[in-house]
């Protein structure tokens, strides 16, 4: 039996960088204040201490420039871990994202490859200034050559992440910063590894299913409860995005011919839609009612004063399921 | 009139008050009534006791993340009264006080940092434009907002605000390049403050100095004293007059770089004592710029201890009534989320207001807060 430490999300990250840093040379961390500072949520605190500034570099202030930095660095057999300090702030690096990251296997024809982990704070419910609380993970699960994940608890970190690190082809890693620090959990001090392109049940139910993932799933875990006795809910946790584990949804869903989507993204071709047309296409005949779409709204996220009204909390979570349930 | 304050070397820092207040060795003072002076004054001292306020309403639960501008208050008062009112102001995320010189009501700068939409409402007749939190990404707008002007043969000059981080970014290249290549009436003025977040000046640019990558882009750039409000006046007027008014042969668009220090930490939810000493603050502080200004002004006959001592209590008063003044707007309306995303709301999102609407009423708001 391994010793274990009992971690916060964020701290599973840091602990997760650190173990691959050790592991593999080629691994170096990059971004905006992950140095010196530990960054600004303290993910790679200590990091710079331990490896020095050639493995934990702090770099200008410049997105576009530390993941084009890091296409290079990756094709020439590195293996950068660039920080985007807050998701919202990823856009001036989208064109090298979508450009170049994703496709230069592709467009190489397998001659180059870009084995990198791009770790991202994302969402919202931090009462964070503007921009600092964007859900984007459907446009890096649209654009075909990148990996998408988005953990959860702090376990899954500090796995997802060593996989992440270790693959071969770039992974867009999406931390769900409004529990960085809301509970803990029991992490193996040594490295492991949890695959990516693999869903989780998080609650067996015969009812509904409810797919959610990051943030979205202790509401939705809370919802099922509140529900109890009344309506039997399935939880599914999907900490892939890209590739879905579609399998494990289609699964769910033939066995409780209902379903509900909850994320936090604006609905309008958020991964709900995509959720739902798999759902059709594979389990028709087994649905009984149409796929509730539980979500943050066609809108900007608001400023920090209507932020709980903009994010799916319980009641709205609770209704939804409802609904489809009584359809 | 003659330009030659540009014509010097970039890193020949531009200064008229020493740190004791006293006029430099060949300097002149700029054009401005006793009162004018005074008003300068008064100004940084607004912005320095609202900054106190702010962070106090931050670790009071009040407000949230804040950008604090300690130290800054002679570049921001400084440039923003260079501006008529015709002119326009870009800010980024921290330029509280000099939005106030152009316009922007106090009451206002606190509702957003409050996270209330009704903060962002930029009354009509004023030309402050919404404050960008995407580092350097105001800075094409700033070129754009100028080019427009010049081909619609409107004689407004545009000064944009940004860090010294912002200068690493892309936007930041694209926005100078495009004013150079269009001779756009545009000010870009750098509040260089030594540090983007933890990471100093030196890690954003080998470049000896900001002001000389002006010359890149074909115009001319200058170092100033960010902290001297004089120097900053006068540079900025001068750079603004020859937006508009550029003579034969040169170019409108000019770069400062405004050489300063934010005493506090970079947000609220910062801390500075990780990544910087204790004694590069002090010796920061010896150059305040508002005992420096005062010394200037008590030193010349324009300021005493009574008139600074009523100035105190005039600002006092000003930024409890703004606080006052924001504390009491009634809390947003969650239907705000809803408004002002198109001209006309799109029926899927009426739908989804309304959804909203019914579960709200059926299970009650303080379901749906968190406690
Ligand atoms: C595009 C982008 N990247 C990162 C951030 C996060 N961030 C906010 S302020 C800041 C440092 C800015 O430094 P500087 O431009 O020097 O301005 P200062 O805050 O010092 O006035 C960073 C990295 C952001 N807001 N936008």
């Amino acid at each position: 039996m391994s010793d274990t430490q009992n971690l916060t999300l964020v701290q599973a990250v840091r602990d997760g960088l650190r173990g691959e840093l050790a592991r593999d040379d080629d691994v170096v961390v990059m971004g905006e204040d992950v140095g010196k500072n530990g960054g600004v949520f303290r993910a790679t605190d200590d990091l710079y201490e331990e490896f020095g500034d050639d493995r934990v570099i702090d770099t200008p202030l410049a997105e576009s420039g530390i993941i084009g930095t890091a296409v290079g660095m990756a094709a020439y057999g590195m293996k950068p871990v660039p920080e985007m300090q807050f998701s919202g702030f990823m856009y001036p690096a989208f064109d090298q994202i979508v450009s170049h990251v994703a496709r230069l296997r592709n467009r190489s024809r397998g001659r180059y490859s870009v084995p990198m982990t791009i770790r991202a704070p994302y969402g919202g419910g931090i009462r964070a200034p503007e921009h600092h609380s964007e859900s984007k993970e459907a446009f890096y699960t649209h654009e075909a050559g990148l990996k998408v994940v988005i953990p959860s608890t702090p376990y899954d970190t500090k796995g997802l992440l060593a996989s992440a690190i270790r693959d071969p082809d770039p992974v867009v890693f999406l931390e769900p910063k409004k529990i960085y620090r809301s509970f803990r959990q029991e992490v193996p001090d040594e490295t492991y590894t949890v695959p990516i392109g693999e869903a989780a049940v998080r609650r067996e139910g015969a009812d509904i299913s409810v797919f959610c993932w990051g943030a979205m799933t202790r509401p939705t875990l809370e919802a099922a409860e509140n529900l109890e006795g009344e309506i039997d809910v399935e939880v599914v946790d999907l900490r892939t995005m890209s590739p879905m584990d579609t399998e494990t949804v289609v699964e769910s869903f033939k066995k409780t011919g209902r379903a509900a989507v909850v994320h936090e993204a604006p609905q309008t071709a958020g991964l709900g839609a995509e959720i739902a047309a798999t759902i059709q296409e594979e389990a028709l005949l087994h649905q009984e009612a149409p796929v509730k779409r539980i979500t943050g709204f066609d809108t900007p996220f608001p400023l920090y004063a209507l932020e709980d009204y903009y994010l799916p909390e319980p009641a709205r979570i609770t209704e939804g399921i409802r609904e489809a349930v009584e359809f | 009139m003659t330009r030659n304050l540009f014509d010097r070397a970039p890193d020949d820092q531009y200064r008229i008050l020493d740190t004791d207040g006293r006029v430099v060795d060949g300097a002149s003072v700029p054009d401005l009534s006793d009162e004018e002076f005074v008003e300068l004054y008064e100004y940084m001292k607004l912005a320095r006791h609202f900054d106190q306020r702010a962070v106090s309403l931050q670790r009071q639960g009040r407000m949230g993340t804040y950008p604090p501008l300690s130290g800054q208050e002679g570049a921001q008062v400084g440039s923003a009264l260079a501006l008529r009112d015709e002119d326009w102001l870009i800010p980024s995320y921290r330029e509280h006080a000099a939005a106030l010189v152009h316009g922007q009501p106090l009451k206002d700068t606190l509702l957003y940092w409050m996270g209330n939409e009704a903060g962002s409402e930029i009354p009509e007749d004023v030309n402050v434009f919404t404050p960008a939190v995407p580092i350097a990404s105001q800075i094409p707008h700033a070129t754009g907002l100028a080019w427009a002007a010049k081909l619609k043969g409107d004689d407004a000059a545009f000064l944009g605000y940004f860090g010294d981080g912002a200068t690493s970014e892309g936007d930041f290249h694209e926005g100078l390049n495009f004013a150079g290549v269009f001779n756009t009436p545009n000010v870009f003025f750098c509040n260089n403050n030594q540090w983007a977040i933890s990471v100093p000046r030196e890690r954003q640019t080998a470049a000896k100095t900001i002001a000389q990558k002006a010359t890149a882009y074909g115009f001319e750039g200058i170092q100033i004293d960010g902290m001297d409000p004089l120097a900053v006046y006068k540079a900025t007027t001068e750079a603004l007059e020859k937006a508009r008014n550029p003579q034969e042969g040169e170019m409108r668009p000019t770069l400062i770089e405004a050489v300063q220090y934010r005493f506090g930490a970079h947000t609220t939810a910062d801390d500075p004592t990780v990544y910087r000493e204790e004694g590069e603050v002090e010796e920061w502080k010896a150059k305040d710029p508002i005992p420096r200004l005062e010394k200037f002004l008590r030193n010349t006959g324009r300021l005493d201890d009574e008139r600074v001592a009523d100035i105190e209590t005039a600002v006092e008063e000003r930024v409890a009534d703004a606080i006052a003044d924001a504390e009491s707007e009634p809390r947003p309306e969650p239907s705000e989320i809803f408004d002002n995303v198109y001209a006309e709301k799109p029926p899927r999102l009426q739908e989804q207001e309304e959804w909203f609407e019914q579960v709200r009423e059926k299970y009650g708001d303080d379901a749906m807060l968190e406690d």
